[in-house]
């Protein structure tokens, strides 16, 4: 119950200071419309090509863009715990009884909220451009989001809390994306590529959570696909904050 | 509560960097009383945010044990973190957060009550000079309201025991002024017992009822500062003469005082140090006047903690602060 507590107790804070930034509010709303309308049209002619995956343009594409939103909306959080602990506050949390997991878990649900928000906005302006999506594919394609958001800003307050330093987070946070996301099939299907380049992707998880969230968007929400992508998201989670905890504890009597 | 608040064993701090192993702190050993401001004096890097960066259970300590407000170190750090409160050398508060957010919120982290919260954080705010501040965003204050902040948000939950690291660099004499005040009254109003660091020697005197001088990692002297500078041989003597050819005569007329030191002499300038300087200076001058000697200056000088610093290490503590910890002054 205490841990809990704690937890909403840093998670409310957290968010609160999120929601009263202007600037990163408008950013968080209109970035995932940005994505749409400015890459989105270039997709559509793409889905009569031969090779490409199952589904409409926009079943391919809107759960490739979700998981991107994922990715980048809560790899780079690990900024904001760098600031915060040079101005004294995280240490200052930590001289508390305060669980050191609700210090990560706090702000871990802060950005799944902020992701899932995005990812809805998103959603629901694809509604509007030509995606045929029902309310409960959604809502599990949206769980899987939340889910992935929640790992990767674990790990990223993880190796943040880990560098202390802006210079060395950048380029490890940029070389480590880079690759998930393009051998992820993400922007496009890897049903297009090379026996070789398909091989690779298989070893990456984000592939499966994109052939997962893809499958629930087309209507096969009881297939292994989905399941599998559950599945990623669920040991990444896992993961995530079990080495993020790890973090906030390191160094501590 | 037991009679010692802090009991300190043999702490010992190594860091690990590409170059080899540091050893920050030496192996402390210390007490610090209920009810006593005690002050860690020492220059930047001497160990003192190390030292107390351990007691606050933030770094495990490599070697060595300690009690904190009752409760041990390594088994118990919960219970340490219950009952002490910590304010860093650069604060804890988000500089977006507004001011009286900040304190409620921490306050709850110790599972105080929201109203309750409330209560104690306002009451700071009126006893440290923060009213009309509340609402306030954090970087919005100035150096000395955000310091007394910090301090706040380290007593809002009512602690036993305070730990202040620097608390006052950076601020100016003014606020400086204000804020020893303040730290006074935790001790006479409200009986907490405080530990400081400081590398102002001003501060640790008119502070701290004990004082521990710490310096590359070992307490090097301990002792009320009265005590401290005692342990320095007595007043410095200071005296310009006319004519550097006089240097000699000068010199054993100095050597011929009562308990004085060796004379050094520089130019047309003497020094030396006695206990009871101003006593012994008429006889002095009434040597220097037969001589037909003329004074251009005198001067006596009570010991000083800078004085005892210079005595036990062979430093300076300003001159110390060349060698500035870059980490430590980011924070």
């Amino acid at each position: 119950m205490t841990f809990i507590r704690e937890t909403l107790l840093v998670f409310s804070r957290a968010l609160r200071l999120s929601i009263r930034n202007p600037v990163w509010v408008i950013i968080g709303v209109f970035q995932p419309i940005l994505y749409l309308t400015l890459f989105g049209p270039l997709l559509e002619p793409v889905a009569n090509t031969p090779g490409f995956p199952p589904g409409d343009a926009w079943q391919v594409f809107v759960p490739g863009l979700l998981v991107l939103l994922g990715l980048f909306g809560a790899a780079f959080v690990g900024f904001g715990l760098i600031a915060e602990w040079r101005s004294g506050v995280i240490d200052r949390m930590r001289v508390t009884p305060a669980s050191r997991g609700s210090l990560l878990l706090g702000r871990v649900l802060r950005d799944v909220v902020v992701v899932t928000t995005q990812g809805l906005i998103l959603v629901i302006t694809a509604l509007f451009m030509g995606l045929e999506v029902t309310a409960l594919e959604i809502l599990i394609g949206l769980a899987i989001v939340a889910l992935l958001g929640g790992s990767f800003s674990a790990v990223s307050y993880g190796v943040a809390l880990k560098l202390k330093s802006e210079d060395a987070f950048a380029p490890l946070v940029n070389g480590i994306l880079l690759p998930v996301m393009l051998l992820s099939g993400i922007l496009l299907p890897m049903s297009f590529a090379p026996g070789w380049l398909e091989t690779l992707s298989e070893f990456n998880p984000m592939t499966y959570v994109v052939d997962g969230v893809r499958a629930i968007f087309r209507g096969d929400i009881m297939t292994s696909e989905a399941a599998a992508g559950f599945a990623v998201t669920a040991v990444l989670v896992l993961v995530g904050v079990f080495f993020g905890t790890r973090m906030f504890k390191n160094e501590s009597a | 509560m037991t009679e010692k608040m802090i009991e300190s064993r043999g702490l010992r701090r190594v860091y690990k960097t590409r170059a080899g192993e540091v050893e920050a702190v030496r192996g402390v050993d210390f007490t610090v009383d209920t009810g006593e401001i005690v002050g860690f004096l020492g220059p930047n890097g001497a160990g003192k945010t190390t030292t107390l960066q351990m007691l606050t259970t933030l770094l495990r300590p490599t070697e060595g044990t300690a009690t904190v407000a009752g409760f041990d170190l390594a088994s118990d750090p919960v219970g340490v973190r219950r009952r002490i409160g910590y304010v860093a050398q650069g604060g804890g508060t988000d500089p977006e957060a507004r001011a009286g957010e900040e304190i409620v919120d921490h306050a709850r982290m110790y599972g105080i009550d929201r109203d309750v919260a409330v209560g104690n954080g306002e009451a700071l705010f009126a006893q440290l000079d923060l009213e009309g501040l509340w609402k306030r965003q954090c970087k919005t204050l100035s150096g000395g309201q955000r310091r007394r902040l910090d301090i706040a948000m380290g007593l809002v939950h009512q602690p036993g025991l305070v730990f202040l690291d620097e608390p006052s660099t950076g601020l100016d004499p003014q606020s400086r002024a204000n804020l020893w005040g303040h730290i006074a009254g935790l001790r006479d109003d409200m009986g907490t017992t405080v530990f400081l660091t400081t590398h102002y020697m001003d501060e640790a005197d008119l502070l701290c009822d004990r004082i521990l001088v710490i310096d590359e990692g070992e307490i090097v002297a301990r002792g009320t500062p009265d005590e401290l500078k005692r342990s320095v041989q007595g007043d410095s003597v200071t005296i310009g003469f006319a004519g550097a050819e006089n240097a000699s005569t000068v010199a054993t007329i100095a050597s011929n005082v009562e308990d004085a030191s060796e004379p050094e002499i520089e130019g047309t300038e003497l020094r030396f140090r006695v206990p009871h300087g101003a006593g012994v200076l008429p006889g002095f001058l009434r040597e220097m006047v037969a001589k037909d000697i003329d004074l251009t200056a005198v001067e006596v000088h009570r010991p000083t903690l800078d004085d005892v610093f210079l005595t036990l290490t062979g430093r300076s503590l300003r001159e110390d602060n060349v060698e500035t910890n870059p980490a430590e002054q980011a924070a």
